[in-house]
């Protein structure tokens, strides 16, 4: 079957057929007996390394398993701010590469990521606040990344309904803007990446849950075991965010993680009035506007480490505390809905990109609170370790031996919380 | 929000206590003899389990003083709280997910 190309005269030609003739954009196939590659969860991220799999290595015989639906995860269920601008050079490199890939995936995947550069601006409540960006901001010049600080009237400018009076609990004393920053449609990227790999020969296997790893008699890994039965593999990349532990364990190994709820939420649709992403770490809030019109807003994680993909209502009113004070016009707005994610936390806050102790096992985990501005970029240089049993350049810092060596890249220090 | 229930004060809502992740990890008796392995293990590898957790709690808000709890994380059901100078009450990891009472 071959690939449904989309241009504007193939929608206006299906739109005049009443869209009639549009096809299932990948196949459902079963589970062959064994690949030459499997990715583990059926995110963006192990989508994408699916996909990078088959375009840039030649290995197309893969399989994504996912043991819900794909993008069902933290891909579905985030509130798609996308930045580079971290602290550390090796952040500052990743991350960077990331941003470059979004502005050119559309076209790439032949796919609408709806990725909207419109400025993500952080915002500075304290005196701390201000030394702590304003030194982000100079660290990023020095990696070529962009990042400026804003006055508050500046501020208010570039967003409008930014409350910057100097009598609200937490005044706003100046922002850090990224301009190359924004958002991207969640499911569209988790379905631009399936459909581009399928077109590559990929298998997305859905409903098919890993519950083993069978290793052979030198350790190495050979097979999973799965709820749609064993499947053959001696290269295995586990992509699966705040479930890491959990399969990573099947094969003895440990990971310094551990899994927190995070919750957001969205209002009714309003028409537009907010033309950028504001953040504030500090006081625990950040908010866009969906293309739908709803404003999409995030909190901190939950106290405590949990599975059940809720958290609790408190931590919700709590966000939408600072934002009604930051934000008065929106106090009489309905939410809509509110829901969870797990989500893989590492002491430091940044990612494991690597290889393990087991041969032929690789994981991507660690993303947090902040992953999937990450997608591209970490699928990209994971598809290549997982090639090459070697890591990229950008991703050779981000081992787990750095907990043992004490290379942290500390971005929970640097930002002071969690981001 | 969770009700929790300390072992010195009773049933109190979840914004009154902090939470203080894995318990029962001792701190190495001889700490100049430990690895770098040893001292990873110790300040950052987390059993971060799925299902029955044992884990510090501290009555922030309350009396002040730290317990143990043992929660299942696949529904935030408190199995038992206990004071830290007890042993951690033995319980089975539930085959199915218990739904919470
Ligand atoms: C509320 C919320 C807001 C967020 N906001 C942002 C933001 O604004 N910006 C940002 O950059 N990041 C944000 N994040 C973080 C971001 O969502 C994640 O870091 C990123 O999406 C992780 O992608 P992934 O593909 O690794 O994981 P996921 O999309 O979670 O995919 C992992 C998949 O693995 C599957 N899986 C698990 N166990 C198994 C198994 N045993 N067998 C088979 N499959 C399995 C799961 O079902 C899941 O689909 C947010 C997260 C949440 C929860
Ligand atoms: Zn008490």
């Amino acid at each position: 079957m071959s690939r449904q190309n989309f241009s504007a005269l193939s929608l206006l030609w299906r739109g005049l057929s009443r869209h009639g003739g549009w096809r299932e954009q990948w196949r459902k196939p079963e589970p062959k007996a064994a690949y030459d590659a499997i990715i583990v969860g059926g995110g963006g991220h192990g989508l994408g390394a699916a996909y990078y799999l088959a375009k840039e290595h030649g290995i197309g015989n893969v399989a994504v398993l996912e043991k819900g639906w794909i993008g069902g995860g933290n891909t579905g269920r985030n509130t798609t701010i996308i930045r580079s601008n971290y602290l550390f050079n090796e952040s500052a490199a990743l991350y960077d590469h990331s941003v470059k890939l979004w502005e050119g995936l559309s076209q790439e995947l032949d796919y609408n990521v709806m990725f909207s550069p419109r400025g993500v601006m952080m915002l500075a409540h304290t005196v701390h606040d201000i030394q702590v960006f304003k030194r982000h901001v100079h660290a990023n010049r020095c990696n070529g990344v962009d990042n400026e600080w804003l006055e508050p009237e500046q501020a208010k400018a570039f967003c409008p309904p930014l409350n910057i009076s100097s009598d609200i609990r937490y005044p706003v004393l100046g922002a850090a803007l990224q301009r190359r920053g924004g958002t991207a449609r969640h499911d569209a990227v988790a379905w631009g990446y399936a459909r581009a790999a399928d077109a590559l020969g990929v298998d997305i296997i859905e409903n098919c849950e890993v519950t083993a790893i069978r290793r052979d008699a030198g350790g190495a890994v050979e097979a999973l075991e799965t709820t749609r039965g064993v499947i053959r593999s001696h290269k295995v990349g586990v992509s699966a965010a705040g479930h890491t532990s959990v399969i990573m364990a099947m094969a003895g190994v440990r990971l310094p993680l551990e899994s927190y709820p995070l919750q957001a939420l969205v209002s009714e649709p309003i028409k537009p009035i907010f033309p950028c992403v504001v953040m504030s770490n500090t006081i625990h809030a950040y908010i866009s506007q969906s293309d739908k019109g709803e404003l999409v807003i995030g909190a901190g994680t939950d106290a405590y480490t949990s599975y059940t993909q809720r958290g609790a209502l408190h931590i919700n009113m709590h966000t939408l505390d600072a934002i009604c004070e930051l934000f008065p016009n929106f106090r009489r707005l309905a939410m809509l809905r509110n829901w969870g994610g797990i989500v893989d936390v590492t002491p430091d806050r940044s990612p494991i990109i690597a290889k393990t102790p087991v041969p032929g096992l690789y994981v991507n985990c660690g993303w947090g609170t902040g992953g999937f501005k990450a997608t591209p970029g970490s699928a990209h240089v994971f598809a290549w370790t997982m090639a090459r049993d070697q890591a990229h350049p950008i991703n050779a810092p981000f081992t787990i031996e750095r907990f043992r060596d004490g290379y942290l890249i500390d971005e929970a220090a640097a930002a002071a919380v969690a981001h | 929000m969770l009700i929790i229930v300390c072992p010195f004060c009773g049933k109190r809502p979840e914004i009154e206590f902090t939470y203080g992740g894995q318990a029962h990890i001792t701190r190495p008796e001889r700490p100049s003899e430990l690895d770098d392995q040893a001292w990873a293990e110790f300040l950052y590898m987390r059993s971060n389990t799925k299902g029955i957790h044992a884990e510090r709690w501290r009555h922030a808000r309350g009396c002040g003083r730290f317990f143990n709890a043992l929660r299942d994380t696949t529904t935030d059901h408190f199995v038992a709280t206990y004071r830290i100078d007890e042993p951690q009450p033995q319980i089975e990891q539930p085959a199915e997910p218990v739904p919470p009472p």
